[in-house]
Formats: C-alpha cells, structure tokens, sequence
C-alpha cells in the first residue's frame, strides 16, 4: 500500500481533528488512503446528529428556563412586598437609577438569585458574579462564560450551578466529546464551521446561552450534509437565532400588535441574513432590502411560558405581529402569504448566485488558506450551483479537489481545533468541560460566544498573533506538566507526523530537557500548530 | 483533560478582560521629539467604539424641534431625574458621562457631531475597516491609518520595558509600524528555557509563528502591579475602566508609549438601548470611566494629552420599533484631554426634519470624521497636509484638516 505521509497530515489536521492517540492507527490509516480517511465520515448515516442522553429540545430547554426565570420573578416580587431594600447593583455606578421600570430589566438572574438567597456580596462565588456580567450581555458580547471564572482566594461556598449553567456545560461536553473520539472529526469540522457561519452569541443572555448546544444540533447538525437552503430555512426559524439578533421584538408597524402597542422594526436580523448568512456585503442588496425583508419575516417569533402562540420555545409564525402585504425584495414581489412570504424569500436567496460565491468563498478559505485559490473557489461555486446548494456534494468537492491537498499547510488551528487536538493525542476523552472552556476563553475563542454575528475570525492572522501563540504555549505547557510522565513524546511525534515530520522538530522533541518539555514543544510544534 | 489545572484555574484568564470588550494595543516605538526641549511630550490615545454608538443618544440635539419626536421613548430631555447636561443652549451630554462633562467644562473636551467617515453603507464589518483603515472604502485591512501615521514620525527608542503584544491589535494600529499591546494579568507562564527552544524551532520552521512568539514572549510586567489583577465580578464597565487604567499607566512611563488605540465592544443598540438609564447609558458609563482613568494615570502627562473617541457609524434618527435603533450613518466623535482646546460643541448642524436626514432616516453627516483626524494628528505631532493626503489617508485630499482642534 502506498503510503503519503505528507498527504496524511493535510488529511488528518486540515480537514479533521488531528490523529488520536493511543492505538488509533490513524495516521497510518490516513497515509494508506487520505481521500478515502477524510470522506468515510460522510457516509454514516445520521453520523453528523448529537443525541446523547441528557441533552434536550429547544422547547424543553426553552420550558425549564422560563419557570426558572418564573420563580425568581415570583420571589423578587415576594421579596419587595414584604419591603426587602431594592438591591439593584446595576446601573450607571455615578447616578442612581430612580426608574424602578429600567432597574427591573437591568437586573441579571444571577443577582436576583442572590437578592433571593440574601447571600452577602462577599460570600459570592466569581463564578456566579461572572455569570452576572455574562448575561448583563451589553456592553460586554465576549465577557468570559461564567465557566472559565473560577473562585479564587478567598475559597467561597459553591454555590450550585444554575440550570442555565448545566445546560451549556452539558451541551459543551457532548459537543466536545464528539469531536474527541471521531475516527478524522472532518464531520465535526463542517459543524464547527457551519455552526460559526450562522453563529449565534451566548454572551446575548440566559436563553441564548441556554439554546447555544441545541441550536446547533437542530439546526446546523442535521443539514450539515443536507441542503443549505433546508440549513438557512432552520436556523432562521429557531428560537435562539430569532432571540440573537433580536425579531421576536420586530412587529410590523402595521400590524395589529404594531399598532396596538405602538411599536415596530427591528431591522437586525434581516441584514444578518443577507450580509451574514446568504448574500454578503455587496452581494447585490440595498437598505430598501434589508427593510423589506424585516418587514416580511416580522411575526417569527417563539412561543413564551404561557405558550398563548404555541409551546413554549418553539418557533412560531404570530399572523398578530406580521406586516400584512405584499413586499419587494431584490426586485422581486412577494404576495402576503403568512410565514410562507418569507420562506419563499429565503429560498430565492439560498440559491442567489452571491450566495453561491459568498459560501465557497468562506468554505474555501476555511479549509485551505486566507486567500483561496480562485480555481477552487469557482469549483466550488459552481457545485453550489449546480447541486442547489448540496452540502455534501460541497464537501466532496473540496476533498476531490487538488487544491485542496497542495496548498500549503499555512493556517494556524484555531483555539478549538488544538485543544480538541490536543485531547485527541493524547487519548482523553473530557469528563468536564470545565478546562477546556476555560482554554478557549483564555485563547480568544469562547464557545458559542464569537464577539458579533460575523462569528470567529477564521485568518491565520487572526490567531497567529503574538500574544495567542505565547497563551498557546503556556497552555501546552501545563498540559504537559499534568499529563507527560505517562507518554514519550517521541513516539507521539509518530502519531502525529511520523516522516512528515521535519529534522528539525524531531531534533528539538529528542534533545528537550523532560518529557514535559518534549511534549509542549511537540504541542507548539509547526506539524501540530499549522493545518 | 487537565490543560488548566489547578495554578490557573485559581487566576482568572489574561484574557478575560480583552473579552470583556476592551483591548489595548500600542506603538512601539516612543517618537523621537518625545524629550524634546521644550518639555512638551504628546500622547494619542484612539478609543474605537464598535457596534455604531448612537450620537444622538449621546450628545443629544436637544433644541432641535424633531428630535424628541424622532428618539421618541429614549429621547434624553434637560430637565426632570437623569436630566441631561447641556452643553450648550441646543447639545446635551448623555447624563452617564459626568467626567466628560466636567471635562468639557474645564475647556478639556470637545464634541464633533454629525460626523461620518466616507462609508455610507450599514455594515458593521465594512464600516470598522473604514473607519480604521483610513482608506475611503473598505477591503483594505493590511494597515489602519494610524499606524501609517507612526511610520511618518521621527522613530526614536523602542518602549522596552517588557510589554507583550495584543493578540487583538485593533485595524488602526495595525501595519509595519510595529506595535506593542497590553492585556491584564498572567497564566503561569512556560519555562523560559521551553520558550527558547520553541522560538529556535520556529526560526528554522515557521519564521511567521517565531516572530509572534518573539514578540509576544516580552513580559508585561510594567503594566502590572496588584491593583491590576481583575476582581471577579468584573462587568464590562469595570473592565472598560480597567484596561484604560493599565494603558494610562503605561503611557504615563518615561519610556513608556506615546500612542495607542483601545477598542470597546458592544454599542450595537438595536433593541431596548435605553435613555438616560439602561443598555446604552451603562455603556457610557464604562466609556466615561475609562477617560476618567486616562485623565487621572496620565498624571502630568494629560496636559499633552488628546484622547479621540469614533465609531464607524451612527444609528438611525428614528427608534426602531423596538425601543432601539438601526444602523445609520451620521454620529459623533469626541476629544478629551488637556491638550484639547475644549468647551466647544463643533457641529454644522443638518437638522433632523426629514427631508434633512440622509435617506430619510439617518443623521446627515456634514463633517468628514478624517478631518478631524487629521486635525489631531496634524496638530498633535505636526504631520503635513501631503502626508495626511496621501499616506495617512489616501486619496483624501479633498477633506482638509479640521484647524485649531489643540490649544
């Protein structure tokens, strides 16, 4: 059997995971056959879903939110009748903030839960004041999720984690453990980056953090090797997409809520659709566009606790809230037609040519470098094209392109993709997401947290910057302080690039002073960094 | 997996804080004129407010007839709780921001409103390239213009004392000029002598990644004293606040920089942006703090001080139907500093009746917001007219320097 070593490191760090540790055999898998390494992913059925026990719908989640909120609500109001002192701690710290309306929404479920268990300050755990800022999600869309604070000094009580705060850990590990013990994770790369290409932020607040795991495993997941226009279709009728970028407050000035309550658009979900998700910038819209289009996809919405539109946390078009009429999008008319008016727009625009090019352009120079060959671009354009939208076919285009496997290993992981790595080679399968969460808060890339609706940036510069690669160093090296007295990292090196390896990495690993030492710089080594 | 057992797990991430909304990122090099004889020693500090701050929201046309009726139910007005602070007898201060104020008072802060960079489209992305790139449209993001700027200032001793660099240099310090950023508190740190073997490795395999990790080997000690160790609990207003005391601290070093850029997140109010309390005056209120900070670490140093606050673009006249507003176009940027020549509302007002706003429902920009950069540049640091034109901002000869910004 032929054996390509330089094609199995393209095969195992471009398109997956980096090979695991242990027995694997995965690089001398990926050296005997990459193409077929890489694609064998793509043929198992429902290989791309994540049902594990434990994890909920949307609506479930949406449910146990809303009552947890309910109660707390219940308390506070409980709380002030019996004359407890107003709390509030928010606010501009110069002024008072008289208006009790604003304190009211100002206040984050965290502190209320401490208003409730009359907890004084001090005795608070960093965590939950952290979770405090986290969903106070203002003037801070990237604060650190509550996970990476952990109590320092002065050793408070731990408080239980809310169900806000085990749901994502829980989402968080079975995303995580996915991707830990997939055969070449390129499945679970195509959800990284699809999941990022229509990010939402869980910095947004509590139900955002809440629906952040099964957003993607409803939405994203199970269109990964499906269609994009079944894709786009899911993800703007989900209720965190919807709750993200702000439609459940859109009412059709027009509309009956609209006029009863005196209230009316909210433009932003609209333009991320079409600067964001399909189009892109200059992808041939105007602003009359994007506000014909807020118009028309006024009234997606989701259904609250009381459930009066349907059940709760569930998508649900409210006729109550729609703009009626017809609307001109792109030149074209679309008849009222309830949540269909929409749909039918972002059909049309799901197969746009400017899509087509946006999409290759960013799946492209995910997968290959910064500036994508144009030839595989155009391919890929085209197979986007010709396919209406088949991500799958997508996908194996990429993989039966030249392109692909030349260009040179010039991307740096992002955080993820090396802490993922990383766990990967050296065969530990995460039982608490807890460090790895911390990790990526410390390198810049928070789970499900990206600082704006544009996601994470996906250039080499971006991540390849001076302080990122010293983090990264650090980091590798107290993985290596805990973890290498049981391994040689020479024999990792095997693992890892075996004759792809260059002389003078093998040089460095070999005359390191300690295994930790060999093993951090193995971690930091140009054969496990670039991809 | 343990990657951040138990010594980190007790610290708080260095990182926390940038992704708190805040970073800093700073020149280098300290200018040549720096010690120059006549004691003066200027400082540039760019404060980059992404998101699209709502200028009327913030520096309120309160005597324009419409606009009351246009901000609607977040509308600041000058009298009853939280009134806002008039500036004049038609501009009031956003009542969350009483250091500017004062500030403004002290003739040490000005406010230019109706401001625009050359962008007129409503991208987040586009318009932040524009705004830091200097170019008049945007995909140009190898440079931003102020780090051109630096490379037509008289270089002098590299800022040595153990900086390390941001790994989120904002766009318009960005380019070969090389610069130093600053981010508070530690991860236990590798062995040095692990560091150096990496660095040696990279030498001979990745000359891109050595050069990062040369550079972002430089410690940051001269930033960090205890005070600097973030608390828990720290919110986005605190860690605004936070960040701009670690950079006044370091500016305020004799060999410390002379010119930086700080970036703020999150000012991308679309839903419940709130009047003189709520989502935006908190935000404010961080911003206000962080001048305050300035003002106080700067120490001596302030009187040569302008501090420069811009955001890509304003939002629109009208609320949305969802007690916030959309993107639009017209906003304000402000100065603050003792070398600013302050006191001063610096405005050609459009007015907002509707046929007045830019496509029926934006603030008109009439001042080209490069004016004012230039201005400050051309003041601050004395650089010329054709290098402004042509280096700083290219293709910008048309839009002359706003004149007698400084004192």
């Amino acid at each position: 059997m032929a054996r390509d070593s330089q094609a199995a490191l393209v095969a195992l760090n471009r398109f997956g995971f980096g090979a695991r540790g242990g027995a694997s055999g995965d690089f001398v898998n990926a050296a005997s056959d990459p193409r077929g390494f890489v694609k064998a992913e793509l043929s198992r059925p429902n290989g791309v879903l994540l049902e594990v026990p434990g994890l909920s719908s949307t609506a479930a989640l949406g449910k146990a939110v809303f009552d947890y909120q309910f109660e707390i609500r219940k308390a506070r109001d409980a709380a002030s009748k019996s004359g407890a002192p107003a709390t509030a701690t928010e606010g501009p710290p110069q002024q008072a903030s008289p208006d009790a309306r604003v304190q009211r929404r100002n206040l984050s479920l965290s502190s209320i839960a401490k208003d409730i268990t009359a907890k004084e300050p001090a005795k608070e755990s960093a965590k939950e004041m952290a979770m405090q800022t986290a969903e106070n999600g203002s003037a801070n869309a990237t604060m650190t999720p509550a996970e990476t604070m952990q109590p320092s000094a002065a050793k408070p009580p731990q408080q239980p984690l809310n169900i806000i705060q085990k749901t994502f850990r829980a989402e968080a590990l079975a995303r995580l453990q996915r991707a830990t013990i997939a055969d070449c994770g390129f499945a679970e790369r195509l959800v990284v980056f699809w999941s990022n290409h229509f990010c939402i932020s869980a910095s947004k607040g509590p139900l955002a953090r809440m629906w952040a795991g099964s957003f993607e495993r409803e939405a994203i997941r199970p269109h990964v090797l499906g269609r994009f226009a079944d894709m786009l279709q899911a993800v703007e009728q989900h209720p965190a997409m919807l709750f993200f970028l702000d439609n459940q407050q859109s009412l059709g000035p027009d509309s009956r809520a609209g006029v009863n309550r005196n209230r009316g658009l909210n433009e932003n979900l609209a333009r991320e659709i079409m600067e964001l998700h399909t189009l892109g910038v200059g992808g041939g819209y105007s602003q009359d566009d994007v506000t014909s289009l807020a118009r028309i996809i006024t009234g997606w919405t989701y259904a609250g606790r009381q459930g009066q539109l349907g059940t709760p946390g569930t998508f649900v078009f409210n006729a109550n809230a729609h703009q009626p009429g017809a609307q001109r999008v792109m030149g074209k008319i679309y008849e009222a037609n309830g949540v269909a008016q929409a749909e039918a727009v972002l059909a049309d625009i799901a197969r746009h040519p400017s899509t087509a090019k946006f999409v290759a352009t960013k799946f492209a120079r995910h997968f290959t470098a910064d500036e994508p060959p144009p030839a595989l671009v155009a391919r890929l354009r085209d197979v986007f094209t010709k396919t209406d939208g088949d991500l799958k076919a997508l996908a194996v285009a990429l993989l039966d392109s030249d392109e692909a496997w030349q260009a040179p290993l010039a991307k740096l992981r992002s955080p993820y993709e090396f802490l993922v790595a990383s766990g990967r080679l050296l065969a530990r399968n995460p039982e608490d997401p807890g460090r790895y969460l911390n990790g990526l808060n410390v390198l810049g890339q928070p789970l499900w947290s990206p600082a704006g609706p544009n996601g994470f940036a996906d250039t080499n510069a971006a991540w390849a910057a001076p302080e990122g690669v010293k983090l990264r160093l650090d980091i590798s090296a107290q993985i290596a302080s805990n973890l290498a007295d049981r391994i040689d990292p020479r024999d990792l090196l095997e693992l890892v690039a075996a004759d792809a390896a260059s002389p003078e990495t093998r040089r460095t690993i070999e005359r390191a002073e300690s295994r930790q030492q060999a093993l951090a710089l193995l971690l930091m080594s140009p054969e496990f960094q670039r991809r | 997996m343990d990657f951040c057992d138990s010594p980190m797990a007790s610290a708080t991430s260095r990182r926390a804080l940038l992704l708190g909304g805040a970073s800093f990122a700073a020149w280098a090099y300290l200018p040549k004129f720096a010690r120059a004889a006549d004691g003066r020693d200027p400082r540039l500090v760019v404060v980059i407010l992404r998101g699209a701050l709502d200028g009327l929201a913030t520096v309120a046309p309160i005597g324009d007839p419409d606009y009351a009726g246009l901000h609607g139910s977040i509308a600041l007005r000058a009298d009853g709780p939280n009134a806002a602070v008039m500036l004049d007898s038609f501009f009031a201060l956003h009542p969350a921001m009483p250091a500017f104020a004062r500030m403004y008072r002290e003739k040490k802060a000005a406010v230019i409103h109706a401001v625009a960079t050359s962008y007129r489209d409503r991208s987040h992305f586009d318009g932040q390239d524009v705004l830091e790139s200097g170019f008049s449209g945007p995909g140009r993001v190898q440079s931003g213009w102020l780090n051109r700027a630096l490379e037509n200032l008289p270089r002098g001793d590299r800022v040595m004392r153990a900086l390390a660099v941001g790994p989120t240099t904002p766009l318009v310090l960005r380019g070969s000029a090389p610069t130093v950023g600053w981010a508070p508190v530690a991860l236990p740190q590798a062995a040095d002598d692990t560091a150096m073997r990496l660095a040696e490795l990279y030498q001979h395999r990745d000359p891109a990644l050595a050069t990062a990790l040369t550079q972002g080997l430089q410690l940051d000690k001269a930033a960090q004293g205890d005070d600097m160790k973030p608390k828990p609990g720290t919110n986005g207003v605190a860690a605004m606040r936070l960040v701009a005391r670690g950079a006044a601290k370091l500016m305020a070093a004799d060999d410390g920089p002379r010119i930086g850029a700080l970036a703020f997140d999150g000012w991308d109010t679309h839903a419940n942006e709130g009047g003189p309390v709520g989502r935006l005056a908190q935000l404010l209120s961080g911003l206000d703090g962080a001048l305050a900070e300035f003002e106080s670490g700067l120490g001596d140093r302030w009187r040569d001080t302008v501090i420069v606050v811009a955001t890509e673009f304003g939002r629109t006249a009208r609320i949305n139907g969802t007690e916030g507003t959309d993107h639009g176009t017209g906003t304000i940027a402000l100065l603050a500093g003792g070398a600013v020549k302050g006191g001063r509302m610096i405005a050609d007002w459009p007015g907002l009746k509707l046929a007045n706003l830019y496509q029926g429902r934006d603030l008109a920009p009439t001042t080209d917001l490069r004016a004012v950069m230039k201005g400050v540049l051309h003041d601050q640091f004395g650089l010329g007219e054709r290098v402004l034109a042509e280096q700083v901002f290219p293709d910008s000869a048309p839009v002359k320097p706003m004149k007698g910004l400084m004192g």
